[in-house]
């Protein structure tokens, strides 16, 4: 209790001092608490945005509102002609933050880098189990132990990676939030004094923004890094208020007691807008919604059947009604923002006569099914219910009696992956690392059939194509791969590819340097707050 | 004061004729003395002839959505339209029908859930309080397991359980309620047990079952009524918090709860989507009450007197 | 008293067991695979789900996990959560003083003013103050508490701006937490206008979750004060010319008192289940809201910690309402 008080006392001490230089606090209407504070344990945005991107650096880093990497803790690379060795250079004189629980005594180097990686890829490494469950979920999901042969140390500077074979999208995987680099140091000293488990909840890395406390479920405090090698922030202080409720992260905003805030309800974007107080900044988000037929049951392994049902389809009363506007109609199966996205393809039009025809053509009568929805809303599908709904009195009108199903969430993802799944699904994703293997190969490969390809589709034509443009280094070339691989998918129709939702970030006039990120991070390095 | 111990007379004549006219004569002369009981039961009867007739009355189907017509506010509203007289919601479906169906869901939650939780409670309420010794020391502790947790996280877990639906939200508030009904039976059990009239019967030689249910029970019957109407109040407002926690009925179900939960993001743009569910679920909760209130007074002859 | 308390706990320690039961069992038949859970859409390898299964202890015979379980809480171990991966307890302990500081607020403004509206009522009955009392306390009785808490919301938070509209202090303040309690921490912080946030960033959640409480307490006063003033020693003390100040306040308040306190004890279930509606739409970092989030995310762990919490500490107060009603009343003792 004493020792409470003291730093009760100093912290004090501290504020009223830090009150009288008028320090800049920003504060960010985060829609809910981390799962924890080591980015490497989990795959939710939320901990990325608190722990990750405040905290944290990485050899490679996104630059600031595209998918585009650059370097990050890593000055420069070089890749062998055969595509299996990375060699990076560390950059030098970086310093970890000093914090009240921990103070570096020497700069990050090569062993800090060997360390992040061997922690997650080793299960003989001490911290590879240093709390109960750590899984390590994105490395792995990512192919990571699999593709990595071997981290080396070089010299102090310099680390090499082997790989087991080329990979295209391996370096946008480097600036990716799991592979935070962490001080070696600090867990040296965490497992000497027997507090490993601490790592996950005072974390301490070289980023712009030091850890200072978290209030479970309330607040989330950092301040600024003072010795941060990109230069030290103009805002002082940092503070993630953690606010679950949508409606009242609006409040908020409105109140002044947020700068910024992340998802707000579509139905409010309308009057943020029209709000002299605020701005709304908004980008095409990097994500896809889609029903995936099961490809593999009559009568949608029929091509007609399907694109029958995909023009029956209304996606603009969905963008409408699920979306309130904020989101567009897909008709690729990777978002607009992503490099090799083919806007050449025209979108099946919306036609319920030319589709009943269709279907009846195709001998189709009496057609009753199940349309999966979500019982979650996600970013790229707000309301999965309403949208079917939509959809089930869409088919209605070309005489497909639909029946709406529902799973809890668990079930849904287990569920939806078998192969004899009947009816059609609504599911989505996310992309994680900006690259299209992450879309069409990972949604649509033929060893991903029973697993992510809901559709269940495998299309030799269409896998040759991406199993190729994954091995390429060379970009025109993948570029090119890839834009005849959403063409036979157009051509296939496996999914009706129902929307891109936008992502719509409202926040006060007077903040500036914000920067959106089309991955969906929210990150605060070089953001102020301009009067 | 006078008039309060002319009326006591007066009920005292009424009380020793035995047949079910009078005593219903007798009864209903309490309840009518309440006012706002009288006015809840007008309201309840309101509701269930609204429930009845709902396909009739409403406007349109609960389910409709007019893809012209949607979040239009209600007709008095700038902007609101006649044909939908307090308004639609986001999908364009017209709210006054969704009420109008509502009605029907919350009514009939509340007589399910009561039913099931007054039968089963009265059933394990006698069997504890007629057998007594080590059925009646399980059956109370169990009681005490289910009342040891709140009600709406208890059912909250349970529906989670069960998997989220109307039907799972019913028996996990039926579950949640029934304790009630057995320490309530099992007291006025063990209470009439030692009167003469039961010993009589005993010694005329009446089974255990004849004596629980023919001979016993009708005799308890005015505190389970009371604590019926109390259950059927509680078991729309839980039912109706489930929904609004996404874990009741689902949608498109026009049930009162899920329509406030799923009205939740317009709160700001769209009152009346927020309004008229919470309003409609007071009303119905309230007149109940009232009428409970009502049954209390004129049945319970303790607070008669004073 | 002794016997009396030993007999209690007696009945308290099978009936804690069965709850323990209850909570463990739950959470086994949880539909949903909390493993898969972690990866979202993204699929897991059958291997990696069946060593984190196995890491998590979930594919051992259940006598033995429950066992396992117990032995844990006995010794202050109730596990770790699944998603934050940090102890139960420790996440129990540093968000139960929030729902404590609500309840504790909501159950004072119940007491201020339901008893003496009770009282009075009672006193006046059947006068116009009686009866708008009763109908109020009965609207508050039916009141839907998670739509009152939206209204408001729009209301003060919204269009009059008084009050903010979730949280438990404003963000400018910052003091690292001594007793947990925001009221508290906030004057010992010292910093001007500390407490007047932690105040007002109170009021609307507190008034949501008193409102059944203060009905149920208003409505139950007024029952017992009329009781007792039938009672025939009051009718004495009227007779015998006693004012009727003196009535109520010695004879008849302190007898009528019994079953309330009963009534504000047996509130406690009333305010946690509050908690979890109040507490979900206010944003207020307490159990309530970290049981419904759990409950979401099918963190089996916290779910079944929770529920065994939470049913300890109201088991817990109903054992003190009842010693304490034993204290006030030595008939039940035997």
């Amino acid at each position: 209790m004493n020792r409470k008080l003291t730093l009760a006392a100093a912290l004090l001490a501290a504020t009223v001092m830090g009150g009288a230089a008028n320090a800049k606090t920003f504060v960010y209407c985060s829609e809910g608490s981390p799962e924890g504070f080591d980015p490497g344990m989990y795959t939710a945005g939320t901990t990325f945005d608190a722990a990750a991107h405040t905290v944290y650096n990485r050899l490679l880093e996104f630059k600031p509102g595209t998918t585009e990497t650059e370097p990050g803790l890593a000055e420069s690379w070089e890749i062998s002609d055969d595509g299996l060795e990375y060699t990076f250079k560390i950059r030098q004189g970086v310093k970890f933050q000093t914090t009240d629980f921990f103070t570096p005594s020497r700069d990050l180097n090569a062993d800090d880098v060997v360390f992040s990686f061997d922690r997650q890829l080793n299960s003989n490494n001490p911290w590879n189990q240093y709390v109960a469950g750590a899984s390590w979920e994105y490395a792995n999901g990512m192919g990571f132990p699999a593709l990595i042969k071997s981290v080396e140390k070089v010299d102090d500077y310099t680390v090499k990676i082997t790989l087991n074979q080329p990979e295209a999208p391996f370096l946008a995987n480097l600036a990716m939030p799991f592979m935070s680099i962490v001080s070696k140091e600090y867990s040296d000293k965490l497992e000497a004094d027997g507090k490993k488990e601490l790592m996950n909840q005072q974390p301490l890395g070289t980023g712009p923004f030091a850890f200072v406390a978290y209030q479970q479920d309330a607040v989330i405090r950092y301040k600024a890094n003072p010795d941060y090698w990109g230069g030290k922030q103009k805002i002082d202080d940092l503070v993630f208020a953690i606010t679950t409720d949508a409606a009242v992260r609006y409040q908020k905003l409105k109140a002044g007691e947020c700068h910024l805030m992340p998802f707000p309800n579509a139905a409010d974007v309308e009057a943020m807008k029209a709000d002299p107080n605020l701005k709304v900044m908004e980008q095409e988000g990097l994500n896809i919604a889609y029903l995936a037929y099961n490809t593999t049951q009559a009568p949608f392994d029929k091509v007609e059947v399907r694109k029958a049902l995909n023009m029956a389809i209304n996606k603009k009363a969905i963008v409408d009604a699920v979306f309130q506007g904020a989101a567009t109609e897909a008709k690729n199966p990777i978002p607009p923002t992503m490099w090799s996205y083919n806007d050449a393809i025209k979108d099946d039009a919306y036609d319920p006569d030319a589709a009943k025809k269709m279907l009846e053509e195709a001998g189709v009568k009496d057609l009753s099914m199940k349309v999966w929805a979500m019982p979650v809303s996600r970013p790229y599908m707000l309301n999965a219910r309403r949208a079917a709904e939509l959809i089930q009195s869409d088919f209605a009108k070309i005489g497909v009696k639909v029946e709406v199903v529902s799973y809890e969430w668990a079930e849904y993802l287990d569920r939806s992956k078998a192969k004899d799944r009947d009816g059609a699904v609504i599911l989505g994703w996310t992309g994680d690392n900006g690259d299209p293997d992450n879309f069409l190969h990972t949604l649509l490969g033929c060893d991903a059939v029973g697993g992510n390809n809901r559709a269940q589709w495998c299309n030799e034509e269409f896998n040759d194509l991406v199993v190729k443009a994954k091995a390429t280094t060379d970009q025109a070339e993948r570029v090119k791969l890839y834009e005849q691989a959403q063409e036979v998918f157009k051509r296939e129709a496996p999914w009706a590819t129902l929307d891109h939702s936008l992502s719509v970030v409202p926040m006060r006039k007077e903040v500036e340097g914000f920067h959106q990120s089309p991955l969906g991070d929210f990150a605060f390095e070089g953001v102020d707050l301009v009067e | 004061m006078t008039d309060t111990n002319t009326v006591t007379a007066t009920a005292t004549g009424i009380g020793t004729d035995p047949s079910f006219r009078a005593r219903f004569a007798e009864f209903w002369f309490y309840f009518s003395e309440n006012r706002g009981a009288v006015i809840g039961l007008w309201v309840f009867i309101a509701l269930v002839i609204v429930a009845l007739l709902a396909p009739w009355i409403a406007p349109h189907a609960p389910a409709a959505q007019f893809r012209d017509a949607v979040l239009v506010p209600p007709v008095w509203e700038e902007g609101g339209r006649p044909a939908f007289l307090l308004g639609t919601d986001p999908v364009g479906r017209d709210i006054l029908s969704r009420l109008i169906h509502g009605t029907r869901y919350s009514l009939f939650i509340g007589t399910i859930v009561t039913s099931l939780a007054l039968v089963g409670g009265i059933i394990v309420g006698v069997i504890a309080g007629y057998f007594r010794g080590w059925v009646d020391t399980v059956i109370m502790r169990v009681m005490d397991i289910i009342l040891a947790f709140p009600s709406l996280l208890l059912a909250l877990v349970l529906v989670a359980v069960l998997g989220p639906g109307l039907t799972n939200a019913m028996i996990a508030i039926a579950l949640v309620l029934q304790p009630h009904f057995v320490r309530l039976t099992r007291a006025a059990v063990m209470a009439e047990k030692t009167r003469d009239y039961v010993v009589a019967a005993k010694v005329a030689g009446a089974g255990h079952l004849r004596l629980m249910f023919r001979t016993i029970l009708p005799n308890c019957l005015a505190p389970l009524i009371v604590q019926g109407t109390l259950s059927f109040s509680n078991a729309i407002l839980d039912a109706a918090a489930l929904g609004f926690l996404g874990m009741g009925a689902q949608p498109p179900t026009p049930e009162w709860g899920t329509m406030l939960a799923e009205a939740r993001e317009f709160i700001l743009r769209a009152w009346w989507v927020v309004t008229f569910p919470g309003l409609a679920i007071l009303v119905t909760v309230l007149a109940i009450n009232l009428v409970g209130d009502g049954l209390r007074d004129a049945l319970d002859p303790k607070l008669k007197r004073s | 008293m002794l016997r009396f308390l030993l007999g209690r706990l007696a009945v308290l320690i099978p009936t804690f067991i069965g709850v323990s039961i209850i909570a463990f069992s739950f959470i086994r038949l949880l539909p949903g695979d909390p493993v898969a859970l972690l990866s979202g859409e993204r699929v897991m390898s059958p291997e990696r789900h069946a060593e984190i299964t196995h890491q998590l202890g979930f594919d051992r015979p259940l006598p033995i996990q429950y066992l396992d379980y117990i032995g844990g809480v006995l010794t202050g171990d109730f596990g770790t959560s699944i998603v934050t991966k940090r102890p139960i307890l420790d996440q129990f302990f540093s968000l139960f003083p929030a729902t404590l500081e609500l309840s504790f607020c909501a159950i004072i403004i119940a007491v201020v003013i339901g008893i003496p509206a009770g009282i009075f009522a009672a006193m006046k009955r059947g006068s116009f103050f009686d009866q708008s009392v009763m109908g109020v306390a009965l609207v508050g009785y039916s009141m839907p508490i998670f739509w009152w808490g939206l209204l408001l919301i729009i209301l003060f938070a919204g269009i009059l701006q008084w009050t903010p509209v979730s949280g438990r202090i404003s963000l400018m303040y910052f003091f690292p937490p001594v007793t947990g309690f925001m009221l508290i921490d906030s004057l010992l912080s010292g910093q001007s206008g500390a407490f007047k946030s932690a105040v007002s960033h109170l009021i609307l959640p507190s008034i949501v979750l008193s409102t059944i409480p203060l009905a149920v307490i208003a409505r139950q006063t007024r029952s017992a004060m009329l009781e007792v003033l039938g009672e025939d020693y009051v009718r004495t003390a009227r007779a015998k010319g006693l004012s009727t100040f003196r009535v109520i306040g010695i004879h008849s308040l302190r007898n009528a008192m019994i079953p309330v306190v009963t009534t504000i004890g047996l509130q406690v279930g009333v305010l946690m289940a509050g908690a979890i509606l109040t507490e979900t739409i206010f944003s207020w970092p307490g159990i309530g809201k970290w049981m419904v989030d759990s409950v979401f995310r099918r963190d089996y762990a916290v779910i079944q910690g929770g529920l065994l919490l939470i049913a300890a500490i109201i088991m817990v107060v109903n054992l003190v309402v009842d010693l304490l009603y034993g204290l006030i009343n030595p008939r039940i003792r035997h």
